[in-house]
């Protein structure tokens, strides 16, 4: 017994030995070990980010040199700290802040110290880097402007943080990666591909020549440029145009689903979120929370959609058959809800489906609501039915639009209803404002685009997208190259049409005509609601217009949506009309007009719920 | 003569030249004899360590029994004269210095004390069963200890109790051995989990006993009880030692030790100060893979990153270079020798050439036990060198003298009775 105490130790050591050797050696091997090696130094080649081009190849974003201050944290000597941060102009503590970050994250890998200097400040600090070991200046390509619009929709790149470094490895400390807009979108596209050297270094640290001979060494690869569909000169007519006001534009081309302009106002220059004031342009922008200049309203704000929806349920009743476009329906200067009255202005009389759509007829589209309505033996049979016509128009659902973000407006059903008022507890009276895009209808901006494009298309539509080529390639995705058809026959378009044409001939926006182009669109305004000092209090309408033009061969279809900017025609349909005449004849020959809008702020409009005190709402005087 | 013994050996020594030459050479210098370079050193060494190999073996078995008191009082002398002469290196004065190269007389005093504890042992005199003789052989043992303590060298001084395994082959109780073996577990598992958690473990295991044995066996329930009360009284008093009486340095060894950190920052402060060796020299271990980078290819060897790597923490060049190829050859061939020596020592008809055999075993055991379980990540830091491999010239001749010297006696055991 005494004589195997020793023996079996000894064994036992052996295999636990083996034990975590084989733990060590072979479990935890990996091949990527050597970015981890510290006799491997990594040194980075970065391609130049890809230049983005609007529609007709005009540039939109180029790069511009930014030089980074590289620290390796473990190569540095000590130094005199007060001369090094006044040539950098940096504070001490923050020095010293970004110094420990730096050792936090690794000794040997290199940190941002200071980021994005100018060319100028670079000019400064080279000579005398050389000094400072451990220090070194990283190229890094920014992105230059070219317009100073369309920040929504390019979007823009800031370094990578922690959690970017961690959900995706191709990433390293201090490199830049796309944040919101098509930047984002077409990250991997833009950015290319970094190359990678390796460099085995020696006990004292010097460099001696390529690891392995630079087998493992991998060539940078240039990002690809991209053309988006976007018309830079619309875009920045649109933003000139918005200035002052809060809302969304989109325009859109019906035959193709390309996107031609995409405005959220107020906006912001993109040339803010480039360079050492980003971080601080930044916070400003997005502390902002009374305009909310960072958040588009083009693809995120989900008013209700207002009269424009009515053309919808025009439509919806024509395919079910419950109306004809000849269908009489009498407007008491407004129609009942039970025994409730609910007001009209349209002036009163006998209503058809045209002067309904173009005098804006509440009761016509209440009373086709009815008859639709009445034609199913449930409601939820009805609902169903509704919802499917709505939905078939991009409603109601995200869009599937080539942006990272966006919202899915809503087109109640009966669930929806069901979860409000009890199960089965509700009627037509109960959702009869839907017919007349008041309700819980909701649609963002782009949305009511994309439906305006599906009415000049006659039934269908492509998904909206913005790009439009990427390197030389035009892009065949079917996502955006197939159409994707509503559930409404061709032929019901035409009365609808119609009377939209007439919504600039005789109706609601015959003041806004654009000479010698036919255009159909249909105004609204939405009744809304803030609550000051918990009390529901309501605002001036939005104002908001759809239109497509010209009505036989459409080119382009938009929608506007102007918070508080008050009946349809004012603010948003005038600023439809002007970006029309703008996207058909490139001049505009309404000088009046413009003026007007370009003078025109609603800023008072805004400061009124703020401003402690009752005001009025609905203003006539403009 | 043991030729087994003998081929290892020498397969040890190359070995572990060429990776102390791996270890140390710069492109610049071409010749391996260049003296002034580690790898040239060492060369030097293994040559005398052969010269005095024959040295051993041309002298009588007898003479080792003979003189192991002599020899033992000498080696005593000469660490007690390191207090005036000695040599400071690194903080340590363990060192003479000969001019042509520096003697550490702890290394010889392990050979001469497990010489001197044989003779002690197999005296007819002695019963190690008897208190006052396992005193004596303790304090064999433990003089050298104090005397390479304050030098300061711990990592040597703990050595010298590796011999208490000769005691135990002798005839000392085994159950010393379970108690501190005990104790040490709760240690640890203290440290790791803290005292309710060994307080609970514990319970349970005497609830397993008392469920799982035969009915007739019986246990007295108050000395388990008692046994118990003792366990989670030292569990406690390690809490208070660990919080109270240990340095931060001490507290900071532990926990990287058995990974108690787990506070991402604190870890990487420990990585970069106390904690460097062990890390990088695990981290080098590791990119050594299955078949390693390849001799004089090993990138974290050549860019020096593990500190001391030609002596002490010589394995991770081969972990690096060798990969678990290299690794685990010299495990197995460390494993084979000291097995093969436990077959040596229990063959011998002497007594006292068993003993001898016996503390042979121990001292190469705990310093090859020591010193890879440290450069693994396994035990704590204490900084010995693995016996024929590590870079120093004391060392390899004090190793080799004390394998020979075996060798000699068991070349001698036929002879014996003649």
């Amino acid at each position: 017994m005494k004589k195997l105490v020793l023996s079996s130790i000894i064994i036992l050591v052996g295999i636990s030995f083996l034990g975590r050797l084989s733990y060590l050696q072979l479990f935890r091997f990996s091949e990527d070990h050597l970015l981890e090696d510290p006799a491997v130094k990594v040194v980075y080649d970065y391609p130049e980010r890809g230049y983005i081009y609007d529609r007709s190849g005009k540039l939109l974003v180029a790069n511009q040199p930014a030089y980074d201050v590289m620290v390796i944290p473990r190569e540095v000597q000590p130094l005199d700290t007060t001369e090094f941060c006044t040539l950098l102009g940096i504070s001490r503590e923050r020095f010293i802040g970004q110094m420990q970050k730096a050792r936090i994250y690794s000794p040997r890998l290199p940190s941002v110290l200071v980021p994005q200097l100018s060319k100028e400040d670079y000019a400064g600090l080279q000579e005398k880097m050389r000094k400072y070991k451990g220090f070194y200046i990283e190229k890094r390509s920014l992105r230059d402007y070219k317009t100073n619009a369309g920040a929504n929709v390019l979007g823009y790149i800031s370094e990578v943080n922690e959690w970017d470094l961690k959900s995706n490895p191709y990433y390293e400390l201090g490199e830049l990666t796309g944040r919101t807009g098509i930047e984002k979108q077409y990250e991997e596209v833009l950015r290319g591909q970094k190359g990678v050297k390796y460099i085995q270094k020696d006990r004292f640290n010097r460099d001696i020549g390529p690891y392995k001979d630079g087998v493992k060494d991998l060539p940078s690869i240039r990002g690809t440029e991209l053309h988006i569909t976007l018309d830079k000169e619309l875009q920045e007519y649109g933003e000139l145009l918005m200035r002052g006001k809060r809302g969304g534009i989109v325009a859109i081309e019906p035959g193709s689903g390309e996107i031609l302009t995409m405005i959220s106002g107020p906006t912001y220059e993109p040339s803010l979120l480039v360079g050492r004031e980003r971080s601080k342009n930044y916070s400003t922008l997005h502390n902002d929370s009374l305009s909310r200049p960072t958040w588009d309203r083009s693809i995120l704000a989900e008013p209700s959609p207002g009269s424009p929806f009515k053309t919808l349920q025009a439509l919806a009743a024509l395919q079910e058959g419950v109306i004809s476009p000849e269908t009489p329906f009498t407007c008491y200067n407004g129609f009942y809800v039970g025994n409730r009255k609910r007001g009209c202005h349209c002036g009163g009389g006998t209503r058809t489906m045209n002067t309904g759509i173009y005098k804006s007829c509440n009761a016509y589209f209440a009373g086709a609501f009815r008859r639709f309505y009445d034609k199913f033996e449930t409601s939820d049979k009805a609902m169903d039915v509704w919802e499917g016509h709505m939905k078939s128009f991009g409603l109601g659902n995200y869009l599937g639009y080539d942006l990272p973000t966006g919202r899915p407006g809503r087109i109640p059903g009966k669930d929806y209803y069901d979860r409000v008022y009890g199960d089965g507890r509700w009627s037509s009276t109960y959702i009869i404002s839907n017919a007349i895009g008041q309700g819980e209808v909701a649609a963002t901006p782009i949305q009511l685009a994309n439906m305006t494009a599906a009415i000049a298309n006659r039934g269908f539509y492509y998904t909206p997208h913005l790009i439009k080529k990427i390197g030389e390639e035009t892009i065949d995705d079917p996502q955006y190259t197939e159409r994707k058809y509503t559930t409404i026959d061709p032929e019901h378009f035409a009365p609808v049409v119609q009377g939209m044409a007439d919504v600039y001939e005789k109706g609601t926006a015959r003041w806004l005509q654009v000479p010698g182009v036919k255009i159909a669109g249909k105004t609204g305004t939405v009744e809304n609601f803030t609550i000051i000092d918990g009390v529901r209090k309501q605002l001036t309408d939005h104002s908001v217009f759809v239109a497509f033009a010209p009505v036989d061969n459409p080119q382009i279809a938009l929608a506007v949506y102007i918070e508080n900017g008050y009946y349809g025609a004012r603010y948003a349909g005038h600023i439809a009309s002007l970006l029309i005449e703008k996207y058909l004849k490139g001049t505009i020959s309404r000088k009046d007009l413009e003026k007007r809008m370009l003078e025109k702020t609603l800023e008072h409009e805004y400061a009124k719920p703020y401003s402690g005190e009752d005001f009025k709402i609905n203003e006539y005087v403009w | 003569m043991d030729w087994i013994t003998v081929l290892i050996f020498l397969l040890l020594v190359g070995m572990g030249w060429m990776n102390i030459y791996s270890s140390t050479y710069d492109e610049g210098n071409s010749s391996i004899f260049d003296l002034s370079q580690e790898y040239g050193k060492q060369l030097v060494f293994i040559a005398i360590s052969l010269a005095s190999i024959v040295l051993v073996l041309g002298l009588e078995a007898s003479f080792y029994e003979r003189f192991s008191s002599l020899l033992y009082l000498l080696t005593l002398l000469l660490l007690i004269g390191l207090f005036p002469f000695g040599k400071t290196i690194a903080g340590a004065t363990s060192w003479y210095d000969l001019g042509f190269f520096n003697l550490q007389p702890s290394e010889l005093a392990k050979t001469a004390t497990a010489l001197a504890l044989a003779k002690y042992l197999s005296d007819i005199q002695t019963d190690i069963k008897r208190r006052k003789d396992q005193l004596y052989a303790l304090l064999i043992i433990i003089l050298p200890a104090l005397l390479i303590i304050p030098q300061p060298d711990p990592g040597s001084a703990l050595v010298f109790f590796a011999l208490v395994f000769v005691l135990f082959r002798e005839g000392l109780p085994l159950w010393y051995l379970g108690v501190a073996l005990v104790a040490v577990l709760i240690f640890i598992t203290t440290l790791m989990f803290g005292s309710a958690w060994v307080g609970i473990g514990l319970g349970l295991a005497l609830i397993m006993v008392f469920l799982l044995k035969k009915p007739t066996a019986k246990i007295p329930f108050l000395p388990v009880a008692g046994l118990y009360v003792l366990a989670m009284a030292f569990s406690l008093s390690v809490n208070f030692v660990f919080e109270n009486v240990f340095e931060q340095r001490h507290r900071d060894r532990f926990s990287l030790w058995l990974r108690l950190e787990k506070d991402p920052e604190k870890l990487e402060e420990i990585r970069k100060t106390i904690g460097y060796n062990t890390y990088q020299s695990e981290k080098a271990i590791e990119s050594g893979g299955t078949l390693g980078k390849g001799f004089l290819e090993g990138t974290r060897t050549k860019g020096d990153f593990v500190p001391e790597q030609h002596t002490d923490y010589i394995f991770t060049t081969v972990g690096e270079e060798w990969g678990f190829v290299g690794t685990s050859t010299v495990v197995l061939l460390f494993t084979i020798l000291l097995l093969r020596l436990v077959h040596l020592a229990e063959r011998q008809k002497n007594p006292f050439s068993r003993m001898y055999g016996y503390g042979v075993v121990s001292i190469l055991m705990v310093h090859y036990f020591i010193n890879i379980g440290m450069v693994i990540g396994m035990l704590p830091t204490i900084g010995i060198p693995l016996p024929f491999f590590s870079y120093g010239g004391s060392g390899l001749i004090g190793f080799t003298l004390l394998l020979f010297i075996l060798l000699r006696l068991d070349a001698n055991r036929l002879k014996e009775w003649d």
